[in-house]
């Protein structure tokens, strides 16, 4: 970007161009959370309809009621950012120092995955960590699972399920920090005595902290909202925030309900993410 | 005795391929770790083309029993699964195209102009990205049972689903396009310009051939998550149904394995275009 538009010449050309999607953006993304903040405060019933009483009471019902469901899933979310973050850094970090002319086909397979259906893809994990699955004999031939002992509709198949399913999310910020690391200062290190390893956790990894934060809020977020695996790897006692929402909104048509944790979830998710940004620095944030 | 005589050697022998393997691991860790890794992001996608040619005995085709072609043949054997692909693929077409437009707009203006209210810009485009799913189809579908109020009367069906698809793309093909249009060099447009070009024979002649592949790949990202999204379709779909939907109300009653043979077939579409993508790249690359 850098000074260039300086000695571009103002005017309505940018406007022109922002106006078609930014007003589309406006009307059904801006304007719809309008709605939802006002239906939250909305009470009534289905059969006689909703009318806005500023019932903050949706509110605190929320909490007192479904606290278990909150906790859970940011608690889930959290499990399954860090299991993300761990399995998949050391392969950005392949694929970016050791990837060469590969690069490109390796990150396809990275993403490839991710263009079966998600749900058909959490469908194949209940066929997977299934009963009588290869995975759950094989952890009962070795004792980790007593005989009798499930995966499916346990909370470890739902974090499981979640840590798949974003992956890419990941995977891909990471490398992309990793990429762009100046090879020359990690071998600088290395000629100032730095072990391997301690060029690592001195220079690599500091560097490619960008793509952690990115990764991690790009995980977090998404994962704090899932309702799919909790739905099709847990049981009813794995269930998260937001099969509560689904299941008010599109079942119960409790919409006042809904959009109170809707609200909630979001409230949360951005008081988490402004605490992870200050512990991190929020330069690194915004790249 | 004389079996320790025999055994002996070979169990040396063998300690020492024990070493060597041990010694090769530690050497290419990295590799053998970055491997069993992607096997591990391919296992269900096996899972899911292995059961495609599965003939199930059940409703539910969760357990191996007799190889098939049938349900590749008879892929649209199961009622409603035809017109369900058919919606999904009509709105991930409109969609993208849609969405890739106007990201592509938004994109230019990002990054070729400067303009008060840059900043808002910007937050208002990451905003529906950093949004949970599941709060992004809950407001619009209140929007939408809300408009009656306001004179205005959107039923639920394809126009909601179709709405619902762009807003999401939208975000995505901005970043696409700002991405390329970040990195490429603009004194060929200045160029064009003091050879006397104006800017919007500028724009035809120059600017859209060096982003005409960050279009293309906007609009194959846009059509890829516009065919797989549930969560904001399911709240904005009324009684219609797209492809994933059509699954979510399967996994409860039934899962035929024609589903297995859909999501095989948009994988293989998906992957024959990135790999022709990067197949490309790699070609310009080497001329360049």
């Amino acid at each position: 970007m850098g000074l260039s538009f300086l000695h571009r010449r103002q005017g309505a050309t940018p406007y022109l161009l922002l106006a078609p999607g930014m007003l589309f953006l406006g009307l059904f993304f801006l304007v719809p959370l309008g709605f939802l903040a006002y239906q939250s405060l909305e009470s009534g019933s289905i059969d006689f309809g909703y009318a806005f009483t500023w019932a903050w009471h949706n509110y605190s019902g929320a909490i007192t009621g479904y606290g278990t469901q909150f906790k859970r899933s940011f608690a889930y979310a959290g499990i399954a950012t860090v299991l993300a973050l761990v399995v998949s850094y050391p392969v950005a970090y392949w694929i970016a120092f050791r990837g060469g002319r590969w690069k490109n086909l390796l990150l396809l397979c990275i993403v490839a995955p991710f263009f079966v259906t998600y749900l058909i893809r959490t469908l194949a994990w209940q066929t997977i960590l299934a009963d009588n699955g290869l995975v759950v004999r094989t952890l009962t031939d070795i004792h980790i699972l007593s005989p009798g002992d499930r995966l499916l509709a346990t909370g470890t198949a739902v974090v499981a399920g979640i840590t798949y399913n974003f992956l890419p999310f990941m995977a891909l910020p990471l490398y992309v920090s990793l990429e762009q690391i100046d090879q020359t200062l990690i071998e600088a290190a290395e000629d100032l005595y730095a072990s391997k390893w301690r060029a690592f956790i001195r220079v690599t990894f500091p560097l490619s902290l960008p793509g952690v934060v990115a990764g991690t809020l790009l995980t977090f977020i998404p994962a704090a909202g899932d309702f799919i695996n909790a739905q099709l790897l847990g049981s009813t006692t794995n269930h998260m925030i937001g099969n509560v929402i689904n299941s008010k909104y599109n079942e119960l048509i409790d919409y006042p309900a809904a959009a109170a944790m809707s609200f909630i979830l979001m409230a949360i998710i951005l008081a988490l993410v402004l605490i992870y940004a200050r512990a991190v620095g929020s330069e690194k944030l915004t790249g | 005795m004389s079996t320790a005589d025999i055994t002996l050697p070979t169990r040396r022998s063998g300690a020492k391929t024990v070493a060597q393997l041990l010694a090769f691991v530690r050497r290419h860790v990295l590799t053998v770790y970055s491997l069993l890794f992607f096997l591990y992001l391919m296992l269900p996608i096996g899972v899911v083309i292995a059961f495609s040619f599965n003939h199930p005995t059940g409703r539910f085709n969760y357990r191996w029993r007799q190889f098939t072609w049938d349900n590749w043949l008879h892929w649209n054997a199961v009622p409603g699964i035809q017109s369900a692909i058919t919606l999904s693929l009509e709105i991930a077409l409109f969609a993208s195209i849609v969405a890739t437009a106007l990201g592509t707009l938004i994109a230019l203006a990002l990054v070729r102009y400067g303009f008060r209210g840059r900043g808002v810009t910007n937050l208002i485009i990451f905003l529906p990205l950093s949004t949970p799913e599941i709060v992004l189809g809950a407001s619009l579908a209140t929007l939408f049972l809300h408009s009656t109020g306001y004179g205005v009367s959107i039923p639920f069906g394809f126009w909601t689903i179709l709405i619902a698809h762009i807003m999401f793309c939208v975000s995505f093909a901005v970043v696409t396009v700002k991405a390329r249009l970040i990195g490429f060099d603009r004194h060929l447009e200045e160029a064009a310009m003091d050879l006397g070009a104006n800017e919007w024979v500028t724009f035809r002649k120059v600017t859209l051939p060096l982003i005409a592949p960050a279009i293309l790949a906007a609009l194959l990202l846009c059509f890829a998550i516009s065919v797989d999204d549930f969560v904001v379709t399911y709240f904005n779909a009324g009684n219609r149904v797209t492809f994933p939907i059509f699954v979510w109300g399967a996994a409860r009653v039934a899962t035929p394995p024609q589903i297995n043979v859909i999501g095989t077939a948009i994988f293989a579409v998906a992957v024959t275009c990135m790999l022709g993508n990067v197949f490309l790249q790699n070609r310009r690359a080497k001329t360049a």
